[in-house]
């Protein structure tokens, strides 16, 4: 699971009322490398949760994204590359393979197996 | 029909690790769903500026639908409930994420993040009750509602659906237009019972300006998803004149209680609701 998914992904159980982000346990992190486009990120920056997204690649063992979210004019104006660059290898290329996510309202954990979480409910989460 | 697979046993169940790798080895199937979702996706109709969009296979199976989307050069999210089927995506090494999890449960994603949403046959399995907490018109409700909220403004979601019968269809139609989706049915080659496939096209909030000018943003206490679904949807639940039922009321009045009650409701539904405080509620005096 990449962490552009991890981004979307809120806790779904019954009654949470904020079930994002979810915390990540990583196991075994592995990279893939992908094509490089901007227009694509900056189609996704708007959408992002920046501080979800760092603290998220922080536990994958990826600490060089900044702090605070950068402006939106420096993602649109083609300046700043080497930024994109990070962002891209962030959200597209690590994977998370084995590890857990874990919702931070209920501390429910679900399982990453082979880089696919389980999100299946019980039926008393329902 | 004989076989329909839904007859036989619930999906995770179906499709086993056998049938998942006999499912995505047969050209016969490959080749319909690769034809599927393409003219899913064409459906779709997502702005043609060569920009990926970031979309959603609900029922992505072992991710044929999701390699024609790779190939259009877009991100996916393939969600299913047979974890031999994504074992079988793994192995076939397709691009998108892959999540194992019931789309008759809800989808667990942020609001407005996603860009369009495809699914190959599959959501007539919501129509199945195959468990006794399972509720047929609830999880289509679960699936839609999420689905609705999921979806940035103006983004499509497409179904290729094989509905049993005429219920079936009305069932899952209905459902999607009481969750605010705008759309119909798409039918390709209706004359042929063999070729025939049903393409459900559903549009979010397609109107970029809002109709409802009437309502405000919810209370900052209190705008949950409700108030969000109103403000871009494209039905506004207040304005429908419905003739009021009487309403009896005893010489005491219906109570404080009762009252906020009904304010915490509209507050709900995205209205503007004064305050409380202790006059709330509270009878004039007789001289008034």
């Amino acid at each position: 699971m990449r962490l552009i998914t991890h981004n979307m992904l809120s806790c779904n159980i019954k009654g949470v009322t904020n079930g994002f982000p979810l915390k990540v346990e990583a196991e075994k992190v592995i990279e893939k490398e992908i094509d490089f486009n901007p227009d694509f990120l900056r189609h996704m920056f708007a959408k992002i949760e920046w501080k979800a997204l760092v603290e998220a690649a922080r536990s994958l063992g990826y600490a060089e994204l900044p702090e605070d979210s950068p402006d939106a004019t420096v993602i649109e104006s083609a300046a700043d590359e080497s930024l994109l660059k990070k962002l891209h290898h962030a959200l597209l290329e690590l994977h998370l393979e084995e590890g857990a996510l874990v919702c931070p309202e209920t501390g429910r954990k679900f399982p990453v197996n082979k880089g696919i979480p389980n999100m299946l409910l019980h039926e008393d989460e329902v | 029909m004989s076989s329909r697979p839904e007859f036989l046993a619930p999906p995770e169940i179906f499709y086993d690790d056998s049938e998942a790798r006999k499912y995505t080895s047969s050209s016969r199937i490959v080749e319909i769903q690769a034809r599927l979702s393409e003219r899913a996706l064409e459906l779709l109709a997502l702005p043609e500026d060569d920009v990926p969009r970031f979309l959603l296979d609900i029922g992505c199976g072992s991710g044929l639908s999701g390699e024609t989307i790779s190939e259009n050069g877009h991100q996916w999210i393939g969600l299913d409930i047979s974890a031999s089927m994504l074992n079988v995506a793994v192995e076939r090494e397709v691009e998108g994420d892959l999540l194992l999890g019931d789309m008759g449960q809800g989808l667990g994603f942020r609001a407005g993040v996603i860009d369009g949403a495809i699914s190959i046959s599959a959501v007539q399995w919501l129509c199945n009750a195959d468990k006794s907490s399972h509720e047929p018109r609830l999880r289509l409700k679960a699936f839609f509602g999420s689905l609705y909220r999921c979806l940035s403004r103006g983004a499509r979601a497409v179904f290729q659906v094989y509905p049993e019968s005429i219920a079936q269809r009305e069932l899952i139609l209905r459902q999607a237009l009481q969750a605010g989706f705008g759309g119909g049915l798409v039918v390709d080659y209706p004359h042929s019972t063999k070729k025939r496939k049903e393409f459900l096209v559903l549009t979010c909030g397609s109107v970029p300006t809002s109709i409802n000018d009437g309502h405000k943003e919810g209370d900052s206490d209190d705008d949950d998803d409700d108030s969000e679904e109103e403000e871009n949807g494209m039905v506004c639940v207040s304005d429908r004149s419905r003739p009021r039922k009487k309403q009896r009321t005893n010489k005491k009045g219906k109570g404080r209680e009762w009252v906020l009650r009904k304010k915490e409701q509209s507050r709900r539904k995205g209205n503007d609701v004064p305050a409380d405080s202790k006059y709330t509620a509270r009878k004039r005096k007789s001289r008034f």
